[in-house]
């Protein structure tokens, strides 16, 4: 085997100018990025790859929910004096509060400043009222088996709602519609999307993300 | 069959480095990405690969230039840099789309500098981008919209490039022998004037030691 010698240096450092400018394209990308939402849309990018275009849809299951206001129920049952069942008229008459928050996902992406309106907890609590012995509230899916878990203490925060519309409008198919819970202290995951039952426990559960390795108190900034 | 030595063994390990933690960041970051594979990896341990081998590859590079023959890095940087009248040629579209023969070429061909280079690049703009979502889940200041988007984009650009890279060192027939190169460091002379001409056209010397 025979060792060659180095090639000569010639030509130009194109190079070193390629990286740069690669490199400093994509860090500008990071500014630049959600303002050339316009430039971009129409594109026909999947939901979220697209520069600002915000939330990202995700699903355990498939086919997404469908709602049907003449067959939905909202059923809020364990351990309450009151438990009850709601239809959708029931649903919309409750009163209404509103708010506006930022969304965050534990993958890295928020969406700033969401309009909710919505049920606040404290009009549900009131509604059935939970008993003493009850410390937990699991919110079932009717994506199956989605289901996640808070205490009564983090359901009661005062920015939690219930979601009936999201960005002036109702909750769409995607969003969890008719009911989206909204926590937004916390990372999305905790926030079940086509909410069907909420159940007052007197124990944790471990929801469908915890089962995987996601923390149950998803503060944001403060767990994984 | 007279054989040339093409890559220090330095290099060699540095390609490997390369291969065996994109591999990870890749395959440990779709789990955190995509949601089918996000149930059946559980969270903090694909997050842990994904963080640790984006560490490791940086800093096994910088152990391989202190520790290693870091010589032969500097000079495989030097020769990536450097784009003569001939690589422009080499990736010229029009010869390209015709078919022209090749124009010769050193011990990297246009392709795989401007391969390397494009790598590095989004490399170095994924590290910093990773490093705002780590910094981002800490600190909501380093939270910016863009940031998960360039890394996306960024991961989509590595696997179109390693994708083109793969198909030429095992698939491709005419530069699948390259592979052996960067196994073994040897590639075949006849080989190397076929497809390195500029660089196998000199004269032998003594190996430098690794």
């Amino acid at each position: 085997m025979s060792v060659l010698p180095e090639h000569p240096r010639e030509g130009l450092p194109i190079g070193r100018a390629a990286f740069l400018g690669v490199f400093g394209l994509g860090v500008a990308g990071i500014a630049a990025a959600p303002r050339l939402k316009d430039a971009f849309s129409g594109v026909g990018l999947p939901a979220g790859l697209g520069p600002g275009s915000g939330w990202r849809i995700y699903t355990v299951s498939s086919p997404m929910p469908i709602f049907d206001p003449a067959t939905f129920q909202l059923k809020i049952s364990g351990l309450v004096e009151s438990p009850t069942t709601l239809g959708w008229n029931e649903i919309a008459s409750l009163p209404s509060g509103t708010q506006t928050s930022t969304f965050h996902c534990v993958t890295g992406w928020s969406v700033d400043n969401v309009v909710y309106e919505g049920i606040r907890p404290k009009t549900l609590t009131d509604l059935v009222r939970p008993k003493p012995e009850a410390t937990h509230v699991t919110f079932i899916s009717l994506e199956q088996p989605y289901v996640d878990q808070i205490t009564l203490d983090q359901f009661l925060l005062p920015d939690n709602i219930l979601a009936r519309t999201l960005g002036g409008a109702p909750v769409k198919r995607e969003q969890g519609a008719p009911l989206r819970m909204v926590i937004p202290q916390m990372y999305g995951y905790k926030g079940v999307k086509w909410t069907t039952e909420i159940r007052f426990d007197d124990h944790g559960e471990a929801g469908f993300w915890e089962q995987r390795g996601y923390d149950a108190d998803a503060w944001v900034g403060r767990s994984n | 069959m007279a054989r040339v030595a093409r890559f220090s063994g330095t290099e060699r390990l540095a390609h490997w480095l390369l291969a065996i933690t994109f591999f990870v960041m890749l395959g440990s970051g779709l789990a955190l990405y995509l949601p089918d594979l996000a149930t059946v990896v559980n969270r903090p341990t694909a997050k842990a690969w994904h963080i640790w081998s984006a560490l490791a590859l940086p800093i096994g590079l910088a152990v391989l230039a202190l520790a290693g023959n870091g010589r032969s890095l500097a000079r495989s940087a030097a020769e990536i840099d450097r784009f003569d009248a001939d690589d422009l040629r080499f990736l010229s579209p029009a010869r390209i789309v015709t078919g022209q023969k090749a124009p010769p070429q050193g011990r990297f061909n246009a392709g795989q500098k401007l391969n390397t280079v494009l790598t590095a690049a989004i490399l170095a703009v994924l590290f910093v981008t990773g490093g705002l979502l780590w910094l981002g889940e800490r600190d909501h200041a380093y939270r910016f919209d863009g940031t998960v988007i360039v890394h996306d984009w960024g991961m989509f650009a590595l696997i179109v490039l390693v994708a083109g890279h793969l198909y030429m060192a095992i698939l491709n027939p005419s530069t699948r022998h390259s592979l052996r190169g960067i196994t073994t460091g040897e590639v075949d002379r006849s080989w190397a004037e076929q497809h390195h001409a500029k660089w196998v056209g000199t004269e032998p010397r003594e190996p430098p030691r690794d």
